[in-house]
């Protein structure tokens, strides 16, 4: 076995190595290149070295700005989505009449592409804030709560089917047998229910964070950074770099690169500290 | 397992080597390629500075690509297009980058192995972004036709791009408004003519606004539509006002002059406040909701007769039209007065952000190629038709005649009121300003003094020291 594995490993293995590395690996490290060199498109470059990256932290203030958005904006969703996709998970998997209907319903805003909610979103807010004799770019809070509820709308259903597939997993003996050693429903939910979804939790938090952290178009239908910049987010701040400034792409790509690395570190920092609390079953 | 792992060690290792490989080899062919054309193009130029390559044989070149501005003519271009090639046999490619997207799709397109050979440049900034990529085209036939030789991009002896199009804005009135303000009991003017200044203007403005009931509008202005994205027709062409006084300055080009103005004084800061506020008081939106507006929103409050002025170019026509309240008769311009000493001989804002560019990385008989089509396009009988009449252009070639002006009455006022004696146009100036960015953070900070964020001293000082670092960045 271990023999035929090995002669036949290169056949079938190099198509899709070959691909990787095509697809994947050379632009990654194209990538990377880039960001040490000032060039207007890829064919010519100059290489300037670090200067991008000083340039990036500091000659301008939006990148800073946009990280602490970002920050804020992550840990407040994460927190929201998270919990009220588990308290809807909760509920819907009592016996409750229609719980599949609900449960598609709460699933389908996931459908709907992030440029298009955008504009949706950015007119129902507005549409409420004219009572005020306001709109979403008064104030760069309006714009950070509007994103946040927009992302609440779009990403609760979708954590709520994970966490409803994770709490159906948990066998009822575990349940029953907590009850009659005379564990309340609170007991329950904390020494039994949360121990066992540790994989959906692990699975959740990573989509929630780096959906959060990498949040592109929704920003940008929104608010498009309005006012001033102040709701700019990462991602956002990337693509008017590279695109908006003369002579500025190498910042962008240097901006790119270190916030490739700012989710990676989070990421993998994430599934590490949860992963830990999984049990084996 | 540990060969196993070896083996698929060595393997990887491998691949990755090819795909380095690949990559260089790529590399190394495309800077080849560039560094031949380049020096080639460069030899010929200075041979053949006067012909545009006239004894360049492009019986080969099968095809041409253009890299369409205007997403509004797109389809037109299109039917063009195939024309041209019944009629020669070349085909040419029409691509069109959504609206305010072209830097971006030209950036792509450029790169890729079938790159544009007719592209767009906005002016001597766009020239400084594209100037690896621009011919030089002094010795072609189409810039010979150019009537006012002072609106092409140049450098040194060079030529780097055609304006074929001249554009005008000021302020669009609608007459029937006017005329039937000026019935009304108390009216501080009795006709346009009087109209010739910033303190008429606002006294005249004011009064309407007062009467607005009884003239049926909401407001004398369309809104200031200040989302971001739509904020173009203040942060550059309102703008373009305080820059023209500050750059005329008498010696030298205008455009030339703010292009290489390392700092911006801003001397007509409060004149430009004069008129902003005006425009955002005087409005049919409530301050607060500016931001939510775009400039589609407003031109269609226009269109329906709900204001009587907005600020806007020739170009808004269609918008007007498609509107059917607003009779083309009605339709007329009005200088963009900020009460500026002398300003009663002061004319529209016309110029031109659109100038055609040949592709120099693309081989000699498509770069010759791609000029006929220019060529023929502004000078056969089929072409000068369809720009008049599809493309709607205010074409600046002395191909076209008299009577060959387009039916657009916008367009028509453009014309009349350069033809005005005694009357000075304000040159396009906002060509020189240092970057997107800067435009992008003058139109946020405008926002933000309209929603009562930010003081217009700061809107100012924020404006003069982007300009100082944004004009550094981009000269580097």
């Amino acid at each position: 076995m271990e023999k035929s594995i090995k002669k036949w490993f290169p056949l079938f293995a190099l198509p899709t190595l070959v691909s990787f590395a095509i697809a994947f690996l050379v632009p990654f490290v194209m990538g990377l290149y880039l960001s040490l060199c000032k060039f207007k498109t890829v064919k010519k470059v100059t290489f300037v070295g670090f200067d991008n990256y000083i340039k990036a932290f500091s000659e301008d203030q939006d990148f800073l700005n946009a990280l602490w958005f970002t920050t804020k904006f992550t840990i407040i969703s994460v927190i929201t989505i998270n919990l009220i996709a588990f308290i809807f998970a909760m509920l819907l998997t009592k016996a409750i009449k229609g719980t599949n209907f609900f449960r598609t319903i709460f699933f389908m805003p996931n459908l709907i592409g992030g440029i298009v909610l955008g504009y949706i979103w950015s007119m129902i807010i507005n549409g409420v804030l004219y009572y005020f004799n306001a709109t979403i770019t008064t104030d760069a809070n309006y714009g950070f709560w509007g994103l946040v509820i927009l992302m609440n709308w779009q990403l609760i259903g979708y954590m709520m089917i994970i966490y409803i597939s994770g709490i159906q997993n948990i066998s009822p003996d575990l349940i029953e047998a907590a009850e009659i050693d005379g564990a309340n429903a609170w007991q329950r939910l904390i020494h039994v229910t949360l121990p066992q979804i540790m994989p959906s939790i692990t699975i959740c938090l990573f989509l929630t964070l780096t959906n959060s952290f990498k949040l592109f178009d929704q920003n940008y239908a929104l608010t498009a950074g309005a006012p001033g910049n102040k709701t700019q987010m990462l991602a956002l701040d990337i693509y008017n770099t590279f695109y908006g400034r003369v002579g500025w792409q190498g910042v962008g790509q240097a901006k790119a690169v270190v916030f490739f690395i700012i989710v990676a570190a989070i990421a993998l920092t994430q599934l590490y500290l949860t992963r830990s609390k999984e049990v084996e079953n | 397992m540990r060969k196993l792992k070896k083996f698929l060690a060595g393997t990887l290792a491998g691949v990755m080597a090819v795909g380095a490989l690949a990559g260089c080899s790529d590399n190394g062919n495309t800077t080849n390629n560039g560094g031949n054309s380049t020096t080639e193009s460069t030899a010929s130029a200075t041979e053949k500075a006067t012909g545009f390559y006239d004894d360049v044989d492009t019986s080969g070149v099968k095809s041409i690509y253009f890299l369409n501005f205007k997403p509004e003519i797109a389809d037109k271009y299109k039917a063009i297009a195939d024309k041209y090639k019944e009629e020669t046999g070349v085909e040419v490619k029409v691509q069109t980058a959504a609206s305010g997207e072209y830097e971006k799709t030209l950036t792509s397109e450029m790169a890729k192995s079938d790159p544009p050979t007719i592209f767009q440049i906005n002016g001597p900034v766009g020239y400084q972004n594209w100037k690896d990529y621009c011919a030089d085209v002094s010795g072609s036939k189409l810039y010979d036709l150019v009537s006012d030789k002072s609106l092409a991009v140049k450098s040194g002896d060079g030529v780097y791009g055609i304006p074929y199009v001249v554009e005008g804005y000021g302020i669009i009135y609608n007459n029937a408004i006017m005329t039937k303000y000026f019935a009304t009991t108390g009216a501080v003017a009795s006709s346009m003519d009087e109209i010739n200044n910033y303190a008429k203007l606002a006294e005249v403005v004011k009064d309407m606004t007062a009467k607005k009931e009884e003239l049926g509008i909401d407001g004398v202005f369309g809104s200031t539509s200040l989302k971001t994205g739509d904020d173009w027709r203040w942060q550059t062409h309102l703008m373009n006002l305080p820059l023209f006084y500050e750059f005329n300055t008498g010696t030298g080009d205008v455009i030339t002059n703010c292009l290489e103005a390392t700092n911006l004084e801003f001397k007509y800061a409060d004149n430009y406040k004069n008129i902003f506020d005006l425009y955002t008081e005087n409005s049919v939106t409530d301050k607060n909701l500016l931001g939510g507006k775009t400039v589609a929103d407003s031109m269609a409050e226009f269109a329906a007769g709900k204001c009587a002025m907005i600020q806007n170019g020739n170009w808004a026509w269609d918008d007007i039209k498609a509107g059917g309240v607003v009779k083309e008769e009605d339709v007329k311009y009005l200088p963009i007065y900020t009460g500026v000493d002398g300003e009663e001989t002061q004319g529209l804002c016309v110029g031109t952000e659109n100038y055609f560019a040949i592709n120099k990385e693309v081989d000699e008989a498509t770069q010759k190629a791609s000029m006929d089509f220019l060529v023929w396009l502004f000078t056969s009988d089929y072409g000068k038709k369809a720009v008049i009449d599809e493309l709607g252009f205010v074409a600046p070639f002395t191909s076209f005649g008299d009577d060959e002006k387009p039916s657009n009455p916008l367009a028509q006022e453009v014309l009349a009121w350069m033809a005005k004696d005694g009357y000075t146009s304000v040159k396009w100036s906002f060509a020189g300003i240092p970057s997107e960015k800067w435009k992008n953070d003058f139109g946020a900070s405008l926002l933000e003094y309209v929603q009562g964020q930010k003081e217009w001293t700061k809107v100012v000082e924020d404006a003069k020291a982007s300009w100082t670092t944004e004009r550094a960045a981009s000269a580097e």
